[in-house]
């Protein structure tokens, strides 16, 4: 009996009918995609994009030039100089990220003692000249002044598990 | 009389069907291959000679481009050989979050071979629905780790950080009205877990739909069944693991045989093939989808009920939380040395391997007491599974060629490394 059944359903294509009707409605339902770029995937606070240079709430730049970024750095994307300014503060002279050797691991965020270097959620972004692509310390306190308080927030939602 | 020979092809390294960057020169006679020789070395990026160069962390991020669809088992092999050398354990509750995530990372893996094997064999619809999948398990990923898929998110001694209490949303705007937004959140008002909870009631009911477009389909069963046939003896010898061993009918499987992680907690079976063709090893691997996502459901039910740390809490190893770090001068001191030189195991050699999708990967790591490895040797499933090519190719069709390709499950970062 079984064997006449397979046999009928084999005759009449019945899986590929059944895989038909599968994406048949599919196709009457609402599509899954989205518009890009119009409409946007939603992103994680913990994302980690473009960087940036964060600074106080009273405009003095974070970073002290201790260089555990640089030290900590897996792809060696992080170069830094430094030296002290006019009012005896330690500062860096030069602060540039490489973004083609960038891996986005995070863990300069992760090692900045006073959360300056941090991964933005910015995702889009592109070079249209060659060395461009080296974020110097102007672009990214630029992109810090510009995002700080997406930043300040989303530090502040993952202060209890860092 | 004309003299006849054989024909060589060159199948890659710029086909689409090769998975990456495979050259296989196959000697045909006709359309019968006689002889199979893949040429691997394309991707190679000397993964193990720069782990050398840095610090044990440091090579964390680079563990996961190695096998790059199946991204945090690998880094799960990698610290798993840390932690035995240093002789640490992680806190139970990461042992469970690694859990999870190792099995998300199957589906994640196993999902993107489901979708790219079907598309090789010509089954074009299979590939988008799995892609839908991955989104919803990709936005896992990163609403822990901050990334899609290169998460460096495990760490010696546990994982980074604690899972979040809430999912990003989606937002309302001119193109998105406020019910689709609300209709697209419906999973997203709760924390991670609760969206997990979400996709695991309701994904195998899609795993359903993919057997419906496959299982049965009479155009699948006659590029699968009886391709690539290998014995159980034979898988064993030619060095198989994982998906490839068990559709040729081995029981083994490493989170059973030597479990690691919370995987002696959690219940759950691994499937088993009778006739080691590629059919059964999709079978396998469909069940696995299965036997993943209940694992994926009891880890999460144990998750929400057993708060704690996630971190190990010795700060020669692993980082003091930042408030610590803010105002206690010895935590500041143990954040820079951790830092910037790292920690330094004992002198010695380790080899610790997880299941990963694919299979067995492991690390051998010696140590000769600095803060960088010695050496380190990366165990990738693939490589053994990509020898057996001329045997499971020879005296089959060119075109079942790709389909013993796909079945291999191959991706390149881990082969060539």
């Amino acid at each position: 009996m079984n064997k006449i059944v397979s046999y009928i359903r084999s005759l009449f294509l019945f899986e590929l009918f059944k895989g038909l009707s599968l994406t048949g409605r599919y196709m009457l339902t609402r599509p899954f995609t989205l518009e890009y770029p119009e409409e946007k995937a939603p992103v994680s606070p913990r994302f980690r994009g473009l960087h940036a240079l964060r600074r106080y709430p009273n405009g003095e730049e974070r970073c002290i030039a201790c260089k555990l970024c640089e030290a900590v750095c897996p792809a060696l994307a992080i170069t830094i100089e430094a030296e002290p300014r006019d009012d005896g503060s330690r500062r860096t002279t030069r602060y540039d990220i490489d973004l083609f050797k960038c891996i986005y691991c995070g863990f300069c965020e992760e090692s900045c003692p006073v959360d300056s270097i941090v991964e933005t959620r910015i995702y889009e972004y592109h070079f249209e000249e060659r060395g461009e692509q080296i974020m110097t310390k102007d672009k990214l306190l630029a992109i810090g002044d510009q995002y700080e308080e997406q930043l300040a927030a989303d530090r502040a939602a993952q202060a209890t598990v860092r | 009389m004309s003299e006849i020979r054989n024909y060589t092809l060159n199948f890659g390294p710029q086909h689409p069907a090769a998975h990456g960057v495979l050259r296989l020169v196959l000697e045909m006679d006709g359309e019968v291959i006689e002889r199979a020789d893949p040429h691997v070395g394309l991707l190679h990026r000397g993964t193990e000679k720069l782990a050398e160069s840095k610090p044990y962390n440091q090579s964390i991020g680079y563990m996961d481009r190695l096998d790059y669809v199946s991204m945090m088992c690998n880094e799960h092999g990698y610290v798993r050989a840390i932690e035995k050398l240093l002789d640490i354990q992680a806190p139970e509750r990461a042992q469970y979050i690694r859990t999870m995530f190792d099995e998300i990372t199957r589906i994640l893996n196993h999902l993107m071979w489901l979708g790219t094997h079907a598309i090789d064999v010509g089954a074009m619809t299979m590939f988008l629905y799995c892609f839908r999948e991955r989104e919803d398990l990709m936005d896992c990923y990163e609403a822990v780790s901050g990334a899609r898929m290169h998460a460096t998110y495990y760490r010696p001694g546990g994982v980074y950080r604690d899972l979040p209490d809430q999912m990003p949303r989606f937002e309302a705007g001119r193109f998105c009205s406020e019910k689709d937004a609300q209709r697209r959140n419906r999973a997203r008002e709760g924390s991670l877990l609760d969206f997990i909870e979400d996709f695991v009631a309701r994904f195998p009911k899609l795993v359903d739909e993919y057997e419906t477009l496959l299982t049965d389909n009479r155009i699948w069963k006659q590029r699968t069944v009886g391709i690539g046939v290998v014995s159980p003896e034979r898988a064993r010898q030619l060095g198989f693991s994982g998906p490839m061993l068990r559709g040729s009918g081995v029981a083994w499987d490493l989170r059973k045989k030597q479990p690691y992680a919370a995987y002696r907690e959690v219940d759950f079976d691994i499937p088993i093939g009778t006739n080691g063709d590629c059919y059964d090893r999709y079978l396998v691997r469909v069940e696995e989808l299965r036997q993943s996502t209940r694992i994926i459901a009891q880890c999460a039910r144990w998750l929400r009920e057993n708060p704690g740390p996630v971190m190990i809490d010795d700060h020669k190893i692993a980082p003091p939380k930042r408030v610590d770090m803010k105002d206690d001068m010895e935590a500041l001191i143990h954040h820079f040395k951790l830092f910037t030189e790292g920690y330094c195991p004992p002198e010695g050699e380790v080899y610790a391997a997880v299941e990963a999708p694919k299979g067995e990967f492991g690390c051998y790591i010696v140590s000769d007491g600095a803060n960088k490895p010695y050496r380190l040797k990366v165990r990738a499933p693939g490589f053994a599974h990509i020898s057996a090519m001329n045997e499971m190719a020879k005296g089959h069709m060119l075109a079942d060629v790709v389909a013993i390709i796909g079945t291999m499950d191959i991706v390149f970062g881990e082969i060539d490394r």
